[in-house]
């Protein structure tokens, strides 16, 4: 039988080790798995690659995880918030790396690795600094810029419903990064608020299907 | 001369929304459009986290904490609306469905450069988000800006010399003294605000200016 509930957040983190890459979900505080990232923080893993949209908001969460001096290398696209003292301190002191992708970018380079894709063109950048040193391409009548795919060890993320097999069901804009970041990582963990049994969810309405998820937390 | 303020400028760029169109507004001034769109027109905003069909503000005590715009502040979804993943905003976004992106500006070049994002100073950190999407991605980049610096530089220029955040994407500059269009031969002044007349809008601007036949 498969079932992929996990009793706790120490639990279904409890392998991930050091130097790992981590793509954590959430846009603010929208899709954020506070009680994984919690967890991670307990667990100890250092010199981790870090991908989300931010690099973190006030004292809890990412922000904790930084302050912690955990995280090695952030990749993000947009770091500098009025509340992101954590990343400001360690990114002023040279103790974290960033790597700055545009927004969709950053969503393309998720979705591609979770597809199996090995580059792709986008025009997004072309002619700016984010693009110094990338190969270019002219296609038909537009510049493009070669990118490359962003695999991840494990991905966290926070979802509204899940059923043992690990299909998924997301609450509004909570969506957000957390089905492209489900297909890119190894090992897929979800922090949900509701488990159901399996044939609650509409088939209709799954958003992530179970193939992409590994681990399943109720909190 | 009567400048216009911030929330004038937004309501002469809302004017021109047409029925029907799906609009990006960028943070920071451009979100000021939303509250001037034509009443009686549907035009669906977007954005960029995930959502089509971005309502106002909610009255306060009926925040979710699950629905925000891309500044991450409390919203709401009209009667329509949709979500979506990421990965499909940012779809909707370069693969030219959008009609129209709302940006602000640190400066537009007289051949549509914008800069934006950055101003390149050494200990800046710099943060891109979405902007260098919707400038390329929008089938129309408006810039809504103050027509001069603090110093009263022009921000219109011959090129631009904060980083760019896409090359050639800017269609039309709304500012707080014109409207102006940049073509393939260069711009063209849509609209002064009273009391300003044409040579003393080239002498601010520094760049040349072409001017419209129904502009005064």
């Amino acid at each position: 039988m498969i079932n992929k509930f996990v009793a706790s957040p120490e639990a279904a983190l409890a392998d991930l080790p050091n130097g790992a890459t981590v793509m954590i979900h959430g846009f603010g505080n929208a899709g954020m798995p506070s009680a994984l990232i919690d967890a991670l923080i307990a667990q100890g893993a250092r010199d981790l690659t870090i991908v989300n949209n931010n690099a973190g908001n006030a004292d809890s969460g990412l922000a904790a995880l930084i302050a912690a001096k955990r995280v090695r290398k952030i990749l993000c696209s947009f770091p500098r918030q009025s509340d992101s003292w954590h990343f400001d301190k360690a990114y002023r002191a040279g103790e974290i790396e960033l790597e700055l992708v545009p927004q969709g970018t950053l969503a393309e380079r998720i979705r591609a690795a979770g597809a199996g894709i090995g580059a792709f063109f986008t025009p997004t950048a072309y002619g700016t600094r984010l693009a110094e040193g990338k190969e270019t391409r002219r296609i038909g009548e537009r510049d493009y810029v070669l990118e490359y795919p962003i695999h991840a060890d494990y991905a966290l993320i926070k979802a509204d419903r899940a059923d043992r097999w690990g299909n998924l069901t997301y609450r509004k804009s909570a969506r957000n990064f957390g089905p492209i970041m489900a297909m890119a990582a190894k090992t897929t963990v979800v922090q949900v608020r509701e488990t159901v049994e399996l044939g609650e969810l509409d088939p209709e309405h799954i958003v992530t299907p179970g193939i992409f998820v590994q681990r399943i937390v109720k909190h | 001369m009567k400048k216009l303020d911030r929330k004038q400028i937004a309501a002469r760029l809302a004017r021109d929304i047409p029925e029907g169109a799906y609009v990006n507004l960028g943070i920071g001034l451009p979100t000021l459009v939303a509250d001037f769109l034509p009443k009686g027109r549907e035009i669906i905003l977007h954005s960029e986290n995930g959502i089509l069909g971005l309502g106002p503000k909610p009255a306060p005590g009926e925040e979710d904490e699950d629905v925000m715009n891309a500044g991450k502040e409390p919203a709401t979804l009209l009667t329509g609306g949709a979500y979506f993943h990421h990965a499909d905003s940012f779809g909707m976004i370069r693969g030219r469905h959008l009609d129209f992106a709302v940006l602000g500006a640190f400066q537009v070049s007289v051949t549509g450069d914008l800069a934006n994002w950055h101003t390149g100073g050494a200990d800046d950190i710099p943060a891109v988000g979405g902007a260098m999407d919707l400038a390329v991605g929008a089938k129309k980049v408006l810039v809504m800006m103050e027509h001069l610096t603090k110093k009263g530089e022009s921000k219109i220029v011959e090129r631009c010399t904060y980083p760019l955040t896409g090359a050639r994407c800017v269609d039309r500059i709304y500012t707080d003294l014109a409207v102006i269009d940049v073509k393939a031969d260069g711009l063209h002044v849509v609209d002064m605000v009273e009391g300003l007349d044409f040579q003393e809008l080239q002498r601010l601007t520094g760049v040349p200016l072409k001017r419209l036949a129904s502009a005064a």
